[in-house]
């Protein structure tokens, strides 16, 4: 129950990002979701595509260092407390969230698509679903 | 006082070595000189025959021989025997671009063996001891140097050679090692993977280990020791001089001593080329004098040591080189430490980076700065933030054991780290002195 992420390494300096995003664009590749995560001399770009195996390569031939995680693509009800109510299951379970960043979802406005990048895919999937909680499949996600 | 293979040599009054030397050294001379052309050229050129040599005195007249020698006559101008007389070629990987094949006779293994014999006695070994040989056998010297010695002490040898550490470790347990031979980067790895299978210093029978072929710190040394619960001794050779067993370190670890009945070690300064006083750091130059088919006069190292004859606790007389501090070709002084690059390498190399790095030495307000560079792989990177965070972090920290100084680690892209004529230029200095 889960959806690969694609994670690059960049450079903390100015450009870097851009260089990475015109590979993307002229490869016309279109992002589901980002995120950037940073220290003072590197950078990690989280990325959410349709095609990840065609985007990994496109961005390996381009010279990145990219890598593939198994991720939670989570609906979360759009309403106060919806994210709380997930992260109440999760620490129910005794899961620990390495992070977690909101992605675009523009078909339904009451509902909120999360990724999040947990210790364990399986026991996490499990708990949320028991819960009501809907996880998403990538073909889902492509959908949305 | 300790345990020697040949306490009669090993523990000589300084006197009788030094008679040793002069009648050894005078044959030595007429050895090169007589069957070794392009010694008595160089000999020649400076208006010597052997008549001029009368004793260690007159060493300082002697022409070096370097490596350029060493590549102008590759690979039979220095052999001071013909083929039929050798029994084995060793040889250097030749990374550098100089490879050196060095010729053997029957007499000439003997000796070797017997220097590292001496070795393995002062790391306490005897014929109860069971001496794992973790060095690269074939042509490097590192396996078979140590193999012949420790049969010559009548150890049982494992001879595991290099690589496939589980397994090293395996038969470190299963057959109670108790003395382990490998390089230190080697013997850190070993140490990081029985630490990581959950042993403690408890379980492994190791008690000592005879680590060199590289430059290594006393803080490497700390920690591989504490690792394995071992005492670490240091080792030194070059395979034009046969290889391990040159000189080597005895329980009290204050520098190695060098086999003086086969040797008589120089320092001098590598720029003048002087003959430097007793105590000074400089370069150390070797000349042979009981070598047949390979004997070398004056052969500049290029490594930067000192000596010190002053007594030795363990009771041996030989001279002792101080740890090594690098090669006079590619050292840099940072914060008045000498770093060499080789020693950037094997820590990026023991923590499973490529050797793809750049050294940016700079001065900001005094203080010289150090900014390794390294450029990131697939295999390092991860999408967690924190454990590549970690991993700078052990990098950091391994430099710090290893150089014994505080350098900033840069990851960068991959292919970011400049190459001229396809090779990357290693160290850039930016300080204006």
């Amino acid at each position: 129950m889960s959806v690969k992420q694609i994670s690059v390494f960049l450079e903390n300096r100015p450009g870097c990002l851009h260089e990475m995003t015109k590979v993307l664009a002229d490869a016309k590749i279109d992002l589901r979701g980002l995120s950037l995560a940073e220290t003072s001399d590197f950078g990690i770009v989280r990325l959410i595509v349709d095609d990840v195996t065609g985007t990994a390569s496109t961005l390996r031939d381009a010279g990145f260092v990219a890598s593939m995680t198994d991720v939670m693509a989570v609906e979360v009800p759009n309403v106060p407390g919806g994210l709380n109510r997930v992260l109440e299951i999760l620490d129910g379970a005794g899961i620990n969230v390495e992070y977690m960043y909101a992605i675009l979802g523009n078909k339904k406005s009451d509902t909120a698509y999360m990724i999040f990048r947990v210790n364990d895919n399986a026991k996490a999937s499990s708990a949320l679903r028991s819960s009501g909680v809907k996880i998403m499949e990538a073909e889902e996600l492509s959908a949305l | 006082m300790g345990n020697y293979y040949q306490p009669e040599i090993e523990t000589m009054p300084r006197e009788e070595i030094r008679k040793l030397q002069n009648e050894r050294l005078l044959k030595q001379v007429r050895h090169a000189w007589e069957d070794v052309p392009y010694y008595r050229k160089k000999m020649q050129e400076k208006g010597l025959t052997p008549d001029d040599i009368k004793s260690m005195d007159d060493l300082h007249k002697l022409p070096f021989l370097t490596k350029a020698d060493l590549r102008e006559a590759y690979p039979y101008g220095l052999m001071g025997k013909p083929l039929k007389d050798c029994v084995r070629i060793q040889s250097t990987s030749g990374t550098t671009g100089q490879r050196v094949v060095a010729f053997y006779t029957q007499h000439d293994l003997h000796l070797w063996e017997t220097m590292c014999a001496r070795a393995i006695v002062a790391a306490g070994g005897s014929n109860e001891s069971v001496v794992q040989v973790s060095y690269g056998y074939g042509l490097f010297t590192g396996g078979p140097g140590l193999n012949g010695g420790s049969h010559l002490v009548g150890s049982l040898t494992i001879p595991t050679s290099s690589g496939n550490t589980d397994r090293q470790i395996m038969f470190i347990k299963d057959l109670s090692a108790t003395i382990l031979c490998c390089t230190p980067s080697y013997a850190a790895f070993i140490g990081e993977r029985m630490k990581e299978m959950g042993m403690t210093p408890n379980d492994i029978p190791l008690k000592a280990g005879i680590f060199g072929a590289e430059a290594w710190s006393e803080s490497m040394r700390r920690d591989i020791e504490a690792t394995m619960g071992i005492k670490a001794y240091d080792i030194y050779g070059l395979t034009e001089l046969c290889g391990p067993g040159v000189s080597f370190e005895c329980e009290d670890q204050h520098g190695m001593h060098v086999n003086e009945d086969y040797f008589i070690p120089e320092i001098i300064d590598p720029e003048t080329g002087e003959v430097l006083p007793e105590g000074s750091t400089g370069e150390l130059v070797f000349t042979t004098l009981e070598k047949e088919a390979f004997p070398l006069i004056r052969y500049r190292t290029r490594d930067i040591t000192s000596l010190s004859y002053e007594p030795c606790p363990c009771g041996r007389t030989h001279v002792r080189m101080s740890r090594l501090k690098g090669r006079t070709d590619d050292m840099l002084i940072i914060r008045g430490v000498n770093v060499f690059p080789s020693q950037i390498e094997t820590v990026l190399i023991n923590q499973g980076y490529p050797a793809n790095y750049q050294i940016i030495v700079d001065r900001v307000n005094n203080t010289d700065t150090l900014d390794v560079r390294v450029e990131m792989t697939p295999e390092m990177f991860t999408d967690n933030l924190g454990i590549v965070n970690q991993r700078q972090a052990k990098l950091v920290e391994g430099l710090r054991s290893m150089l014994g100084l505080t350098a900033k680690v840069t990851l960068v892209a991959p292919k970011t780290i400049v190459r001229s004529e396809g090779k990357a230029v290693r160290v850039i200095d930016n300080r204006k002195i």
